[in-house]
């Protein structure tokens, strides 16, 4: 069992788990992440790392199916059923370049570790995240520490500029030279992205998040197609080049378990509420 | 005593099908102590016994039947613990009609006796007698052991160093030991109860488990070593294949390790109670011929499908199954399609799996494994329909650990090259055996190769020679 030294609403259906760990920080890198059950009946999930230490590693999650239900429950000196890693391949790190960092909704928190390692190997880092509205805009201090140029972006304009993410990239690849795109989010946040950049040939990194079980490469449930090919996403990504992605097959996979996720949520309210 | 020999095995009452395929409750029930005595009493008591060189472990056979035969059942557990750390495992999964039973000198003119169901029987009576004693242990010789992976082959080499007073500490990906015994065969042939009792056990006695701890990502073989004296790798062959063919990445379609670990390790099966689902199909095609296919088609009728096939690009004859296993399947109602290959999925509006498209063969010359070769019939194909499909087409292992141990020597097929006399990898302090290095094999031959390893280590650890 893991302690839970803290758990946070950040903005509404977001939430920070801080768990304690003495093992995971010995490895952990930038792009990898953890996976989490909550109890022993547990479904096992992955969550990208968004900071770790001697003590402990901390992760940033959305509210949306029973597993996530079941940790925006939970509060600090409560434990946890599993918690293993650091896993997948960490973000491959360049020098001296130019970088586009986009987030949205939880990629907000997953970009966090990202910007800071870029930053560290004197990378120019433009970061720019994304929401609906401003209230569900999140560490922005955080994220201007490791920044050069920083943007918010509200589909309602209550917060910086106006509009889409595919809105900001075309205008911003327009006026400015940009070594390397990097994504963290939703499918669709990704998806967008990456056919944005497309026509201007610029390599869009983007980290999937396809259905996992064990996440170590052993039943393929995480598989994706890469330019082509079957990949795991657990070992060979989760960070693949969007360019290269067969969205439509992501799209469609993480659909399998959908009528099954929302009875499973129902059975979980019932249970708790009765 | 010899003078009449009872031709058969005394029986094994069972579950019938009609009620076991709607239950994951285990199938045989195992003998009760009078039909224990009864089967132990065919054996010959052989001056020369000719079952032990077919067990990898070499158990005392006739000893273990003998105290059965005297109603000892005590005595006989024990006996039978001085080899094999898994006792209720290996009673239950070994095939033993290819290794003790084949050799007993009964199988020239009668059926051998049975010494699995006897093994069986002597473990699970030792769990019907409360928490098993702990045998006195040696003063800590201050070695310590690292073992990564908690499958049979682990479990046994932590056992066995352990008993010799060295530390032991067993490093496991999952949340749960056991490996196979536990995210692949089901329970309703092998009840998880039995491996966690085992593993129980090996705490009481000492060893130390860490779980959810991937080797080769929360930390290497090399920083391992900074603590550890030795590391034994039996990972196992957990790495699925895939046809890839067309289609295979549509929803509902299923590697083996997916479908079984959803099953067994996740529950699936107690679905909205635990909390992972997995799809229930009404027409599943299962790809393959192995204990593997067998369990995920068992699994599937057991999910409540209508129509489970086997599919298999060879014959009958050349399936790798247990013999009882494809009895038990066919008793329940599965379908088998021999020397029939699917060459492509078709996938509906919503990139579901509608259809197979498969292709008849036909058995040719021999090929490497002595086997006929399968080759197709020129404009056979023919269509039909499935919503699920579950491809048991073999493993290898993973290579999480050779990717971060360059100097690991690896064979072709991704196995970790050991001696066969003592286990060593190329690495200095590193062994490794079972899956891992033969490629998925047995629990036996896992367990038999983590003896030979533990034996090398122990003799490491005091001599320091390698
Ligand atoms: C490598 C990797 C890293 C990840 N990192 C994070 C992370 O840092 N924070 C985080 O919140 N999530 C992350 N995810 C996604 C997270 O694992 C899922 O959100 C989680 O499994 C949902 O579980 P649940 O039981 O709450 O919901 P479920 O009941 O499993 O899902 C409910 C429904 O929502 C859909 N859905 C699931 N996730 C999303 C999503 N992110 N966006 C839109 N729809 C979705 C599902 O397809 C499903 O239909 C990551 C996934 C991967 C593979
Ligand atoms: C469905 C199925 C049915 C079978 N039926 C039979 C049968 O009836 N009879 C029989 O004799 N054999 C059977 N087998 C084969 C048998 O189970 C295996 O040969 C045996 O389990 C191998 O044992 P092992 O100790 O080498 O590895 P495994 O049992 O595979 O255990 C390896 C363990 O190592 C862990 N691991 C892997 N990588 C890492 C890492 N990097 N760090 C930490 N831990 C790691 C895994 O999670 C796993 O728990 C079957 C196999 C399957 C899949
Ligand atoms: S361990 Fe297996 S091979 Fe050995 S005696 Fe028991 S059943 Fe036979
Ligand atoms: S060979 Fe058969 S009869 Fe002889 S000791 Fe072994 S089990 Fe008994
Ligand atoms: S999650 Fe199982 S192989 Fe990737």
């Amino acid at each position: 069992m893991y302690k839970v030294l803290k758990r946070e609403k950040i903005v509404p259906n977001i939430h920070l788990l801080v768990i304690e760990s003495d093992a995971i920080y010995k490895n952990a890198q930038a792009g990898e992440f953890v996976v989490v059950r909550a109890d022993e009946r547990g479904e096992r999930i992955p969550l990208n790392l968004v900071d770790w230490d001697k003590n402990s590693v901390s992760m940033m999650f959305m509210e949306i199916g029973t597993s996530t239900r079941k940790f925006a429950a939970l509060k600090a000196g409560d434990e946890i059923a599993t918690l293993v890693g650091p896993l997948g391949k960490p973000t491959e790190m360049t020098k001296g370049k130019k970088i586009l960092c986009l987030g949205g909704c939880y990629g907000i928190g997953a970009l966090y570790p990202v910007i800071r390692a870029f930053k560290e190997q004197d990378n120019t880092v433009v970061t720019a995240i994304e929401a609906r509205s401003a209230y569900l805009l999140y560490w922005q201090e955080k994220l201007k520490k490791y920044s050069d140029e920083f943007y918010e972006i509200t589909r309602d304009g209550t917060q910086g500029l106006q509009g889409h993410i595919n809105d900001f990239l075309q205008e911003y690849l327009r006026t400015n030279a940009v070594d390397l795109v990097y994504v963290q989010g939703c499918t669709y946040l990704t998806y967008l992205s990456s056919e944005t950049t497309r026509p201007y040939g610029i390599k869009t990194i983007v980290g999937l998040n396809p259905i996992m079980v064990d996440a170590t490469g052993m039943c393929g449930v995480c598989r994706v197609i890469i330019n082509g090919e079957t990949k795991f996403g657990c070992v060979d990504g989760p960070e693949f080049d969007g360019h290269q992605v067969d969205w439509e097959n992501l799209l469609s996979r993480r659909k399998i378990y959908l009528k099954e996720e929302v009875y499973s949520l129902s059975f979980y309210e019932c249970e708790k509420y009765g | 005593m010899a003078s009449k020999i009872v031709p058969k095995k005394t029986p094994m009452r069972e579950r019938p099908p009609q009620e076991r395929v709607k239950s994951f409750k285990e199938v045989p029930f195992g003998y009760s102590p009078e039909e224990a005595i009864t089967e132990a009493k065919r054996c010959l008591q052989c001056k020369k016994p000719t079952c032990i060189p077919g067990c990898p472990v070499e158990i005392d056979i006739p000893g273990f039947i003998k105290f059965i035969a005297e109603g000892d059942f005590a005595g006989s557990i024990k006996c039978l613990k001085e080899k094999n750390v898994l006792p209720a495992v290996c009673g239950r999964v070994c095939p033993q009609e290819d290794q003790c039973e084949k050799l007993c000198v009964l199988t020239k003119k009668f059926e051998p006796v049975a010494v699995g169901r006897l093994e069986r029987f002597a473990a699970d009576w030792e769990a019907t007698q409360g928490e098993s004693p702990i045998p006195e242990l040696p003063k800590s010789t201050g070695k310590r052991t690292a073992v990564i992976g908690a499958g049979p082959g682990g479990l046994t080499v932590a056992g066995d160093l352990s008993r010799v007073g060295h530390a032991v500490t067993i490093f496991e990906a999952l949340h749960k030991p056991g490996g196979v015994l536990v995210y692949g065969i089901p329970e309703f042939r092998l009840p998880k109860s039995t491996i966690y009792r085992e593993v129980d056990y090996l705490i009481r006695c000492g060893v130390e488990l860490k779980l959810d701890f991937v080797v080769g990502k929360t930390a290497t073989i090399d920083q391992l070593l900074k603590d550890f004296d030795a590391v034994y790798i039996g990972t196992g062959a957990g790495l699925p294949w895939f046809m890839n063919i067309p289609g295979e990445n549509l929803n509902g379609i299923y590697s083996a390790n997916e479908y079984l670990t959803r099953a067994n390790l996740m529950k699936a099966y107690l679905f909205p109670e635990y909390d992972t689902p997995i799809v229930r199909g009404k027409r599943v095609a299962v790809i393959g011929g192995g204990n593997v296919a067998m369990d995920c088609a068992r699994t599937a009728l057991r999910l409540g499908a209508d129509e489970v096939r086997i599919v298999y690009r060879r014959s009958r004859k050349e399936m790798p199954a247990r013999d009882e296993e494809i009895h038990h399947g066919e008793e329940e109602g599965i379908i088998f399609e021999f020397l029939t290959l699917p060459v492509k999925y078709v996938g509906d509006e919503y990139s579901w799996v509608k259809e197979m498209e498969c292709l008849r063969m036909k058995l040719g010359e021999p090929d490497a494994s002595g086997r006929r070769r399968p080759v197709p019939i020129e404009g056979s194909n023919y269509i039909t329909a499935v919503d699920t499909a579950v491809c048991a087409i073999g493993q290898s292992p993973n290579p999480l650990i050779p990717q971060t141990t360059p100097d690991l020597k690896i064979g072709k097929w991704g196995n970790i090259e050991a001696d066969e006399k003592t286990g060593k990898t190329s690495k200095k302090g590193c062994w490794a055996g079972g899956d891992v290095v033969r490629g998925g094999a047995t629990v036996i031959l896992a367990m038999g190769d983590a003896r030979v390893a533990a034996r090398s280590i122990d003799e490491y650890l005091k001599t320091g020679v390698w």
